[in-house]
């Protein structure tokens, strides 16, 4: 259809020769589309990231990229406290030279980038005062301040709350949609998948995985053999709109024959 | 779009117009403090002397005027030491500063990482050997250099380098750089070479002279002209690792290069001074109250700030007493109740080691 931005094929990695994270995988995101990494703990995701960031080499397999990457790291960590509008210019680690200092028009993209999601008035706030949601906005700005072709996101809704898991996804979507960015994410939400990805890669383990249109892997069938706990995929009616979402099949206590007392007894 | 350019603007002037005011003020105390540091002592000279007395001397000595007290006691004297001083005092803080960025850690400083040690013993083994000057610098400097790859190194054993890693191996790297200089010590001819090592090892600007002067303004100026080029990029490297190499910082090559710089910078204050602690350490604290942590304004302003602080340091181990303080215990006295505060800060606001 449309050239591939980022793909490997019969990628493998090991930590311990012979010890296989994951062996043989192969997929393509085409550009401007976003594809959702998920899977268990431990199966790879992380490590699969940092094989596209090129933080690690691959064991075996191939890997390409076209264009620039921007990464969008899970727990943002700042040992000092910057303000929003210096976390942003950092953004633009690749435009300003070694012996250079960001400069008035650097400073004006900047807010330019911010106000793009809505965060220009927090320019001069510290960083780490902001909230999880908050945060992942400014660093999305410096995304863009890097005119980035492919973002990595590792877990970009984890630490959020529901409201800011529904704004940062929307952004995500329009970051494919509207600024046609290639992107990359993990998560351990399959609802979240279905609902912002093109394409699905399910990390299995071993040289286990299934990859494709996100409709057709993210089945019940392959979810609850990925997660081992049964999910599924229900269907409504929201102001007119037709949802798909997905959902885990979560024990439940049985409260009429507890005989415990309900919340509202306690109250 | 009216509302955003508001926001550009007042973004803008803020960073801008006090970046003006907060270096020139610092930079104007910083001269009204070498021209204080110059009138007191023993020997009073009034400000319009000291004036005269260094603009007279400017183009280059123009001619000695030995028999005028004043004269003797400012350029002869005080003009060297009071530079020499201000120099050593914005290499540490500039040190102190790019460590801090480097190492992701507030709580860090060269002596820590055993720079200091290394470059106390390379200086000795220079002074063993018979060398002076830039031999003296640079075996000082190598010996840093190879304390802080050391401490890495041993730090790095466990795979992955913690702060808390990286201070313990700068303390075996140190403890065994100071056995060394003991060792060296009881082995250098008493009559010949022991005196100058003792008299160097005890640290002081006492014998400071104008080709000191020299040799550090040289060092000082090429490594701290670099060091502040790449100021900016010190922020890059206080964001994770993974993230800063997806921005494109070449992230070893620019720590390792920084870190070079400050090895630079701490053998050269070592080799004119002897060890002095602390003020790489607390230093860029005090102008990271004043600027923000924003690296591009915290180096310009910590080597001012270190300036004007080792002055102050040694004026007071000047005329505090009849007899001279050394003035690595007076910053060591001063530096280390100020570092438990810090420390407790930053432990207070949750600052872990990470």
């Amino acid at each position: 259809m449309t050239e591939s931005a980022v793909s490997f094929s019969g990628l493998s990695y090991a930590y311990h020769p012979g010890k296989w994270l994951f062996r043989n995988y192969s997929a393509s995101v085409a550009k401007g589309n976003i594809l959702a990494v998920l899977g268990p703990n431990g199966r790879g995701k992380t490590t699969l990231l940092k094989l596209l960031l090129g933080a690690l080499k691959p064991t075996t397999g191939c890997l390409s990229i076209n264009g620039s990457v921007a990464f969008v790291p899970q727990l943002f960590h700042v040992s000092f406290d910057y303000s929003v509008l210096d976390m942003v210019l950092m953004g633009r680690a690749r435009k300003i030279g070694l012996f250079s200092q960001p400069t008035r028009s650097d400073e004006e993209a900047a807010i330019v980038a911010l106000d793009r999601f809505g965060m220009a008035e927090f320019a001069g706030r510290p960083f780490h005062e902001l909230s999880g949601g908050e945060r992942q906005l400014v660093i999305f700005a410096r995304t863009l301040m890097s005119e980035a072709d492919v973002l990595i996101l590792d877990e970009p809704t984890s630490a959020l709350d529901l409201k800011n898991q529904s704004i940062v996804l929307d952004w995500i979507a329009r970051l494919s949609r509207a600024d046609g960015l290639t992107i990359i994410l993990t998560t351990h939400h399959p609802h979240h998948a279905l609902a912002v990805a093109d394409e699905v890669l399910l990390m299995m383990g071993g040289s286990q995985y299934s990859c494709g249109n996100a409709a057709h892997v993210l089945t019940e069938v392959n979810l609850a053999a990925l997660y081992g706990v049964p999910l599924r995929r229900v269907l409504f009616e929201h102001d007119g709109r037709r949802i798909e979402t997905l959902a885990p099949v979560l024990p439940m206590i049985d409260r009429e024959d507890t005989g415990r007392p309900t919340a509202g007894q306690i109250l | 779009m009216t509302n955003l350019f508001n926001f550009a603007d007042r973004a803008k002037r803020q960073k801008r117009s006090q970046f003006r005011w907060t270096e020139i003020i610092l930079l104007g105390a910083l001269i009204a403090g070498l021209l204080g540091s110059l009138m007191i002592g023993r020997f009073h000279v009034p400000l319009l002397d000291v004036v005269r007395i260094v603009l007279s001397g400017l183009p280059f000595r123009a001619a000695g005027d030995y028999d005028n007290a004043p004269w003797v006691v400012i350029e002869i004297i005080r003009l060297p030491r009071i530079l020499l001083v201000t120099l050593c005092g914005m290499g540490l803080a500039l040190s102190g500063a790019t460590m801090q960025g480097v190492f992701r850690n507030p709580l860090v400083g060269p002596e820590i990482a055993g720079v200091s040690a290394g470059a106390t013993l390379g200086g000795v083994i220079a002074l063993m050997l018979g060398w002076a000057s830039f031999g003296v610098v640079g075996l000082a400097f190598t010996g840093g250099l190879a304390a802080l790859i050391a401490a890495f190194a041993l730090a790095n054993i466990s795979g992955r380098a913690s702060i808390l890693a990286l201070v313990l191996s700068g303390v075996i790297v140190s403890g065994f750089c100071s056995a060394i200089v003991g060792l060296l010590e009881t082995l250098a001819d008493p009559m010949t070479r022991l005196p100058t090592i003792v008299y160097w090892l005890l640290g002081s600007f006492v014998g400071a002279t104008f080709e000191k002067v020299i040799v550090v303004a040289v060092v000082m100026l090429v490594a701290g002209t670099l060091l502040l080029a790449m100021r900016w990029r010190i922020n890059l490297l206080s964001l994770s690792e993974d993230d800063a190499t997806a921005l494109g910082v070449e992230v070893n090559a620019l720590r390792w290069t920084l870190m070079g710089l400050v090895a630079i910078m701490v053998a050269a204050q070592v080799s004119v001074s002897g060890g002095i602690g602390w003020v790489g350490l607390i230093v860029p604290h005090m102008a990271r109250m004043i600027v923000g942590p924003d690296h591009s304004r915290l180096l310009p302003a910590s080597a001012l700030l270190g300036g004007m602080y080792l002055l102050a340091m040694d004026d007071l181990a000047r005329v505090a007493t009849s007899q001279e303080i050394p003035i690595g215990l007076l910053t060591s006295v001063v530096g280390t109740p100020i570092f438990a505060v810090l420390f407790w800060k930053t432990q207070a606001r949750g600052w872990t080691n990470g």
